[in-house]
């Protein structure tokens, strides 16, 4: 908790994180990735967050996605189905020198948690948040989920799926989340780059990364994530940076008149009209809007959409803890039991 | 009890107990004038027991009966348990207050009722086709009218409030006629509206002390009371009281317990009837280092509260039944996993959203039950609103030293209700030891599922100690290392282990204590908040004679371990429970006892005469000493 002595931390190797538990995912899940890359990242975190391994936490719900505490020599805790935010924010507000992961997924997040989710990213708990998105069901075998798009067919929906699908980073966006960001399983340099900058930022940062299940859900991000392809359909989110993409980066999108989104071809407007990417901007209608852009009419954004600098919620917390000790000096326990409507009787 | 000599003029009147109920419109000021008088007489030496009942709507629509409020005291020189049946004495501000209380008005008992609050538009909302101090209806009271609105605004006049300022006043004015038919001074009173006022409003402090003299003065110079009566005051054990209501000594109690165990207190809640106030109480208390969150959800506040406790504090949250069906399947992960976690249940009348108000002792069976698996908790019950404090305090030990989930079942009765409290010295207070991790060097493996000998508790090593890390969750453990198992023997293994864990508490839990007798005829069992009209009716039968003792339970899971042999000693066995026999069906089930069952479920405490009439009944045979 004192934050002014320094730590001593040591140096990690990948395999310092890696338990003695041996992953149950199917054969080519995209979950190997994922976990492979953020035990990859965890000693460089580690060493710039200064966060010794004890002090690392994975919260997780249900779901394929939540057995990944287990596979992390760190503490864990494998909860119930969509509540993994709440047990992270009675731990961080609790420990707030804790660093604390909730690893999800979209059932998890997004239908059962839903409401945790909101909340957690408007409050701005300093939690990460890996939001394991792979359009299905994949641990109560084969039904549509709240980001299966419309028109799905699956053991529960044999016609077509006849709900709209949500959108995870909009939802995050207007939860008034402070770090935003997309990343694919099958893309390791962008998952490692995001998951490195979501540990170091301060508050909510919460990751979608697109992950593909290959028994229920096979290639639902094959336009993202075949070689051949992912360039054309991808828009690679960098700060400060134009909003430019294709294997020729000879495409931008652009917003037109009405404020709608279009892609036009570089070579068609000058280089002053093309969009710059501010990951700093709060409440904006532009990041808004990329968070919108659908495969095939749009390319896919990824990487960081939002960054912003907020206090968090554990911080406001022990503020006011702080602020009330220092008004009022701590009331003895005896003096609050004696305070109230008193009266004394005599010997 | 109080009654009025019919010769005027006649000398003070002096007895041991009176009950006076306050009634008028949600509006009027009820809770704050009955909480006034409740502490002055408390001030003077009596023992005193209080019953606020208030409709569940905010502001319901003013003079109907279902806008009415009221508050009913308890005072008296000898030990009370109960804010007594029926009140001597009823102040109405209003017809539907008449309406709502006439009934329960001992015959021959004092109405006080304001006359100005008699209008026509008034007597129709409160459904009266004639007015009742005209028709008769009052005949058996001793009626005594004032036209308290207009002497209020009257007696506030120099102030220069406006109207509807100044008749916010007449509270304190009736509370001036009723200081003096008791027989009291009002500095107690102003005193205690100096405090109140002292950082608000000089003007509004002195027009209330000015409306709280007026009404004494007018009782003094109208003789509007035939005479006074004084009630003597009550013998106490010197010290330090104070009037404590069940939600304020919960939150105390865990105050105390957490600085007891030396851990933080963080209360993860989300706000319901009747429970909010203990969130009120403790939100006070951050200069003490106390966290009170308010979630999103009743789910969200137990999953803090796991998460809470995981990360090593003092966890609890608090809720009533509707709550409670919510964080079910979020006890069960604490309970899967073993940690500590207080849940407080103030219980009111269900299902569903039922009597938000109101009191019940519904969710026993739910505490005991109501979550998948085989899942055992403990569950404890204060018996009186300051005994929710040392029950609190219990709830916390009990969990950090077993690591379980505790049910605290309080309820809408003895959460509201107030009592006089000896406040404790604290270096009198039980110490705790809480389950803290026997350090090992030797151990080359951390076993996060390993347990302690004697409480058969695993150890509550906390993320942020180093080369202990570990997962735990929902899923099934293997025993000792905490892996994820689905060894079918194993699992039942640690089913009986979680259930020998909490049955092992009842030996360091106290034994049942009963009150009279140890064997005989009759013993009335109950349980939680029925303790003080169970207690008084007991204590009434025996004066009559009666073979009859009573014990009350505060341990539900696990029972005491005498508790058996209790049963054993009587004949026949009563069990007065404000349900429909939940605490019978355990009883039954677990001792073989034909066990009688007393139910009432009208959102109502117990009336000690109902259960004196069930002992009655039972013993059967004709009382010896009426007095």
């Amino acid at each position: 908790m004192n934050q002014t002595e320094p730590l001593n931390i040591p140096t990690y190797q990948k395999e310092d994180f890696a338990s003695d538990q041996t992953p149950r995912w199917c054969p080519g899940c995209g979950d190997y990735s994922i976990l492979a890359q953020l035990q990859r990242v965890m000693p460089a975190i580690a060493e710039q967050t200064q966060t010794p391994r004890e002090n690392m936490v994975f919260i997780s719900g249900i779901g394929c996605s939540s057995r990944f505490p287990y596979y992390m020599n760190t503490y864990g805790f494998h909860s119930i189905h969509g509540r993994a935010p709440t047990l992270a924010l009675g731990l961080q507000v609790s420990r707030p020198e804790l660093m604390t992961w909730v690893v999800t997924g979209d059932g998890d997040a997004l239908s059962i948690g839903g409401n945790h989710l909101m909340h957690c990213l408007r409050r701005n708990l300093n939690v990460k948040i890996l939001l394991f998105n792979n359009r299905i069901y994949g641990l109560t075998k084969g039904q549509y989920s709240p980001t299966s798009e419309l028109g799905k067919r699956t053991k529960s929906s044999p016609l077509g799926s006849v709900a709209r699908p949500l959108n995870p980073l909009s939802i995050a966006l207007a939860s008034q989340a402070t770090f935003v960001a997309r990343a694919v399983d099958r893309d390791p340099k962008l998952l490692q780059d995001v998951i490195t900058q979501a540990a170091l930022h301060k508050g909510s940062a919460i990751v979608e990364i697109y992950q593909n299940c290959n028994i229920f859900n096979d290639g639902a991000f094959a336009h993202v994530s075949e070689r051949k392809s992912r360039d054309d359909n991808t828009l690679k989110l960098q700060h400060g940076e134009p909003l430019v993409f294709g294997r020729q980066r000879d495409k931008a999108v652009v917003l037109n008149e009405q404020l709608q989104p279009r892609v036009v071809a570089t070579s068609e407007i000058s280089e002053s009209d093309l969009l710059i990417h501010d990951t700093s901007r709060d409440n904006s209608g532009l990041t808004y809007a990329l968070s919108q852009l659908q495969y095939p009419e749009f390319p896919v954004p990824v990487g960081i959409f939002r960054a912003l600098k907020a206090p968090t919620y554990e911080e406001r917390v022990h503020q006011q803890v702080n602020e009330a000790k220092r008004q009022k000096p701590a009331t003895a326990l005896q003096q609050l039991l004696d305070s109230g409507e008193t009266w004394r009787v005599a010997e | 009890m109080l009654q009025e000599p019919k010769d005027k003029h006649s000398p003070n009147t002096h007895l041991s107990q009176a009950i006076i109920r306050f009634a008028g419109d949600s509006g009027d000021g009820i809770q704050a004038t009955g909480a006034m008088f409740s502490h002055n007489s408390a001030a003077l030496g009596h023992d005193i027991s209080t019953l606020p009942d208030y409709p569940a709507e905010i502001r319901a629509p003013a003079g109907t009966i279902a806008g009415v409020s009221s508050f009913q005291l308890n005072f008296s020189s000898r030990r009370i348990h109960t804010p007594g049946d029926r009140p001597d004495v009823l102040v109405a501000m209003n017809p539907a207050a008449v309406k709502a209380h006439i009934s329960s008005l001992r015959p021959g008992g004092t109405l006080i009722v304001n006359d100005d609050g008699f209008d026509e538009q008034a007597l129709k909302l409160a459904g009266y086709d004639k007015d009742p101090r005209e028709d008769g209806t009052l005949d058996s009271y001793h009626v005594h009218r004032a036209p308290v609105s207009t002497m209020t605004v009257e007696s506030v006049k120099a102030l220069q409030l406006a109207p509807q300022q100044a008749a916010l006043c007449k509270n304190m004015y009736t509370l001036g006629l009723v200081c003096w038919l008791f027989d009291r001074d009002t500095d107690f009173i102003e005193a205690l509206v100096e405090q109140r006022f002292a950082q608000e409003s000089e003007v509004l402090r002195e027009a209330n002390c000015m409306a709280l003299r007026a009404g004494y003065n007018f009782a003094e110079t109208t003789e509007m009371f035939s005479s006074q009566c004084r009630v003597e005051t009550a013998e106490q054990s010197p010290g330090l009281y104070r009037r404590l209501s069940g939600n304020t000594a919960t939150a105390l109690g865990l105050v105390a317990a957490a600085q007891l165990a030396q851990r933080q207190l963080m209360y993860c809640t989300y706000p319901i009837t009747p429970a909010s106030d203990i969130l009120h109480e403790l939100a006070k208390l951050r200069h003490m280092g106390v966290i009170a969150g308010q979630t999103e959800d009743e789910i969200a506040a137990m999953g803090a509260a796991v998460g809470a406790a995981y990360g090593g504090s003092l966890a609890v949250t608090g809720t009533s039944g509707p709550g409670v069906a919510l964080k079910s399947e979020a006890i069960g992960l604490a309970v899967m996993t073993e940690l500590p976690v207080v849940i407080i249940n103030v219980q009111r009348g269900g299902p569903s959203t039922g009597l938000p108000t109101k009191t019940e002792q519904s969710d026993l069976l739910q505490a005991m039950y109501g979550r998948n698996g085989e899942c055992p908790v403990v569950v404890l019950a204060p018996d009186s609103p300051a005994d929710c404090f040392t029950m609190a305090m219990e709830a916390c030990r009990l969990a950090m030293k077993y690591m379980t989930p505790v049910f605290l079942l309080s309820d809408g009765y003895i959460a509201n209700g107030s009592e006089p409290w000896q406040v404790p010295r604290v270096d009198q207070l039980p110490q705790f030891r809480t389950n803290e991790p026997v350090c090992s060097e030797t151990q080359s493996q951390f076993l996060p599922y390993s347990r302690n000998p004697e409480t058969l508790a695993r150890p509550w090593v906390v993320p942020g100690t180093p080369g202990t890390e570990h997962r735990i969750g929902g899923l099934e453990k293997q025993d000792g290392t905490g892996h994820v198992s689905q060894d079918p023997l194993n699992h039942e293994q640690m089913v009986q282990l979680r259930e020998q864990k909490i049955a092992g508490i009842a030996e360091d839990i106290p034994e049942l204590d009963v009150f009279g007798s140890s064997a005989g005829r009759l013993l009335v069992l109950g349980w939680g908040g029925t303790g003080g009209a169970i207690r008084a009716a007991v204590e009434e039968a025996q004066a009559k004679g009666l073979d009859v003792a009573c014990a009350q339970l505060r341990y539900l899971n696990p029972f005491p371990k005498n508790l058996a042999a209790v049963l054993d000693a009587f004949d026949q066995v009563l069990i007065p429970e404000l349900n429909r026999g939940q605490l019978r069906q355990l009883v039954r089930a677990q001792y073989l006892v034909d066990a009688q069952g007393l139910n009432k479920v009208q959102g109502q405490p117990f009336h000690t005469s109902e259960i004196l009439e069930k002992i009655e009944n039972l013993c059967q045979q004709p009382s010896e000493a009426v007095a």
